[in-house]
């Protein structure tokens, strides 16, 4: 597999370095004047928060270590996402020296395929799953006995999530009967279920289980300008329709009200006196360093990157990294835990048309105690965790057969498969870290972030409950089983949790509850670096909830 | 099942090159590219490479063809690959790839290794025809509706088949 990064523009040639930068050199990357707030990265996080304070008719800048992509070359992204000799950070011009990164865990921690540096962030590579935690997953002390306590409620966050919705555009149905209540309908109709769901619909009729609609994060009808979804069935890692929501959507929206983004330009650290940051140092592709200064800042690098900025800006005044005096900042990495079942059933079960999910249940989601996690299980529209892989045409472009041959390999092992999967969550600890690698530099001679993941028992002994369950569904199917991930090779989710956590105690946490640093009166985070806990429902909606709030609370005090 | 130019169009449109092909197939801007050889040479090696239950191979890949050309570091890459597999049948069949047997092109696209070898655009010679030659074909063909018809897949990925396909049972 290849780590160079063919131009989007052909899916099969180089990069012309020289190009790139002549290009780039009309780009004006100097600090803006008067800027009111600096948001760094370029996120669904970043995006909201930009997009919501130049509404306000504060100045903004935004800073994004990645480039701005065109899309334009969407189509040619779609090809590198399908062709073998394309490894999945290439689709989104991942660069091996940029992104440097050290796993030091017992499990290795793929960093690179769990994200995308650039304007739009890691939604440009997402699947677009998006659901409230649930009210418990507030409350994990008091309700299940483990774990910490966010110091904010599901009631909270409740008119949050549904903006939140409105602003990613939702395609939902109110008929999870396990979710935290909602008055307000989704924007728009949920997706139909898929016919392989209605095969597991009647297997799980007999065993009791409840099944529901997914919400997604793409259009099931016109939203916001943006089509339909056509069913490119390439969603993860891209979608070239626009159907599929990503944070380029905010990111534009707030360049419309007068917000400036600035493209590669990654900052290198958070220069500050002892209460607030005073710049945003950051490095021009030529090299220059240029100083952003705002009145207020908001760090939305994603939960690997947010940290390891923080740790990279320390000072006399914060020897251990910025914001840093409770030594939190990088502790309480969590990922959810994707535990899956597959098979093969002896008739046609019609999967990969689409690249996305319709039905899953969150039936034993509120089971959960000390002794077990929460987790839902999902109903996969396509074969096997790797979706594209284990579909044509990628299928027809990897083997030594072509002709009649390949035809009838692609015959027999396409048609059949069938699979559950279920996201798990994991309990914070402090050995599951995000740290800085001493040995190693990225391309501007920063330590590179050291991914340390390590998981806790309960979570292992979930990953084993929803095996069997979904062992008990495919029985029923009365489909052969052939693969299954559980506690020995459960891999992450990717997504990004707990490394700069939220709580009222300073000794203890990064940020409180309105999200600003408890030792810096001008720095606020948005990201799911700030969750205290991770429940077992896809994240990006209640960052995208929590960016909403950490806007208004940064306009409480400009 | 016959391969038409609407085929085509679909094919590439999962690449993202227009519906609207010019019958044009010289690359603007590029450098002078053997247009000729490189449309006999993929016809030849699609009949090779598709199953043999297709027929209209010839209009299909001569469309495909002019959508891909118009993308000139492709078109670049594709030439190379192409004189790659001539110079090799000419060596070892005396011939050039398009005029050799059916048989001969399978033995030949074997020889240079193309079988064995993972897609790589800036790899070895099997590599690289393995990335212009074989999957260029398999890809049109596969990530077609023709060609997903043929393994029951009527919307495959990279083509906007719509959001019904993913709702038919088997009979519907
Ligand atoms: C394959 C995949 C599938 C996923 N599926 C789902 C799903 O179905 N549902 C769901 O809820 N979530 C999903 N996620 C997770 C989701 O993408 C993330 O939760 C979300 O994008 C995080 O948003 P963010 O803004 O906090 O961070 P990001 O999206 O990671 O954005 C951070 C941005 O900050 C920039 N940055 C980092 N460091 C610096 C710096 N020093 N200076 C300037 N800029 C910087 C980065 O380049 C990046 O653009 C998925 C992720 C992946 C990779
Ligand atoms: S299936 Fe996915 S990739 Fe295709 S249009 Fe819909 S959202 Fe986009």
């Amino acid at each position: 597999m290849s780590w160079d990064r063919p131009p989007a523009q052909s899916a099969g040639s180089r990069t012309d370095g020289d190009a790139e930068r002549s290009a780039d050199a009309d780009v004006d990357r100097t600090p803006v004047a008067d800027a009111d707030v600096c948001v760094i990265g370029a996120g669904p996080a970043g995006g909201i928060v930009a997009d919501r304070l130049a509404d306000a008719g504060l100045e903004v800048v935004v800073l994004e270590a990645g480039p701005r992509f065109d899309p334009s070359d969407r189509h040619a992204r779609q090809e590198r996402a399908i062709r073998p000799a394309y490894d999945r950070p290439a689709v989104w011009d991942g660069h091996p020296e940029r992104d440097a990164y050290e796993s030091s865990g017992a499990r290795h921690y793929p960093l690179n395929y769990t994200r995308a540096k650039g304007v739009g962030g890691s939604t440009l590579h997402w699947q677009g799953m998006v659901m409230r935690l649930h009210e418990d997953d507030f409350n994990s002390a008091s309700a299940r006995g483990v774990g910490p306590d966010w110091p904010i409620d599901y009631e909270d966050l409740r008119p949050y999530y549904a903006e939140a919705e409105r602003e990613l555009g939702i395609a939902g149905a109110d008929d999870n009967p396990f979710a935290p209540p909602r008055e307000e309908p989704h924007p728009m109709p949920a997706f139909p279920p898929s016919y392989s769901d209605s095969l597991f619909a009647e297997a799980c009729e007999e065993l009791e289980i409840a099944m529901h609609s997914v919400p997604n994060a793409r259009n099931s009808e016109r939203y916001d300008g943006r089509s339909a979804c056509v069913g490119y069935g390439t969603c993860e890692p891209v979608c070239p329709s626009g159907a599929k929501y990503d944070a380029t959507v905010h990111v534009e929206r707030a360049e419309t009200k007068g917000a400036t983004v600035i493209d590669r330009v990654p900052v290198q650290r958070l220069a500050h006196g002892p209460d607030a940051i005073d710049a945003a140092v950051y490095a021009a592709p030529d090299g220059e360093e240029h100083r952003q200064h705002a009145d207020a800042f908001v760090v939305a690098c994603g939960g690997v990157e947010t940290p390891r900025l923080l740790l990279l800006s320390e000072s006399s005044h914060y020897p251990d990294g910025l914001a840093n005096s409770s030594g939190t900042v990088g502790k309480f990495f969590m990922e959810h835990l994707f535990a899956g079942t597959g098979g093969i059933l002896d008739e046609r079960t019609r999967l990969n048309h689409v690249g996305f999910l319709t039905s899953e249940s969150h039936q034993f989601y509120d089971d959960a105690d000390a002794e077990y996690a929460p987790f839902k299980l999902e109903f996969l529209n396509y074969g096997g965790p790797a979706a594209l892989e284990m579909a044509p045409p990628a299928m027809a472009l990897e083997g030594e057969d072509w002709g009649d041959d390949l035809l009838e390999r692609l015959r027999t092992e396409y048609g059949n498969q069938i699979g559950v999967g279920a996201l798990v969550e994991q309990l914070p600890r402090e050995d599951s870290y995000i740290g800085l690698d001493p040995d190693r530099t990225d391309d501007r001679g920063n330590p590179v972030p050291d991914v340390h993941w390590t998981i806790d028992d309960r979570a292992l002994r979930t990953l084993d409950r929803a095996n069997e369950i979904q062992e008990r569904v495919l029985g029923e199917l009365g489909a052969e089983i052939t693969w299954q991930v559980g506690p020995e090779n459960a891999g992450p989710a990717f997504h990004h949790m707990g490394t700069t956590r939220m709580s009222d105690d300073p000794a203890e946490s990064v940020v409180g509850p309105d999200l600003r640093t408890h030792d810096l009166e001008n720095c606020w985070i948005a990201s799911s670096s700030v969750f205290p806990t991770g429940g077992a429902t896809n994240p990006t909606l209640t960052i995208a909830a929590l960016a909403l709030k950490a806007a208004d609370h940064v306009l409480e005090v400009l | 099942m016959e391969l038409t130019r609407r085929d085509a169009v679909a094919a590439l449109g999962a690449l993202g090159v227009g519906g609207t092909l010019s019958g044009c197939v010289a690359p603007p801007g590029a450098e002078p590219l053997d247009v000729d050889r490189i449309r006999e040479v993929l016809v030849a090696a699609a009949e090779v490479v598709y199953p043999s239950e297709v027929t209209g191979t010839a209009t299909f890949v001569e469309s495909f063809l002019e959508g891909r050309l118009e993308d000139p570091t492709h078109a670049a890459g594709l030439d190379e690959a192409v004189a790659d597999l001539d110079e090799h049948a000419a060596v070892w069949f005396d011939e050039s790839f398009a005029a050799l047997s059916i048989e001969d092109r399978d033995r030949a696209l074997r020889g240079i290794g193309a079988a064995d070898a993972d897609e790589n655009p800036d790899g070895t010679t099997a590599e690289r025809v393995r990335y212009y030659v074989v999957n260029d074909l398999l890809l049109a063909l596969y990530a077609s509706p023709a060609g997903g018809e043929l393994v029951g897949i009527e919307n495959p990925q990279g083509h906007a088949g719509g959001l019904d396909s993913y709702q038919r049972g088997p009979g519907a």
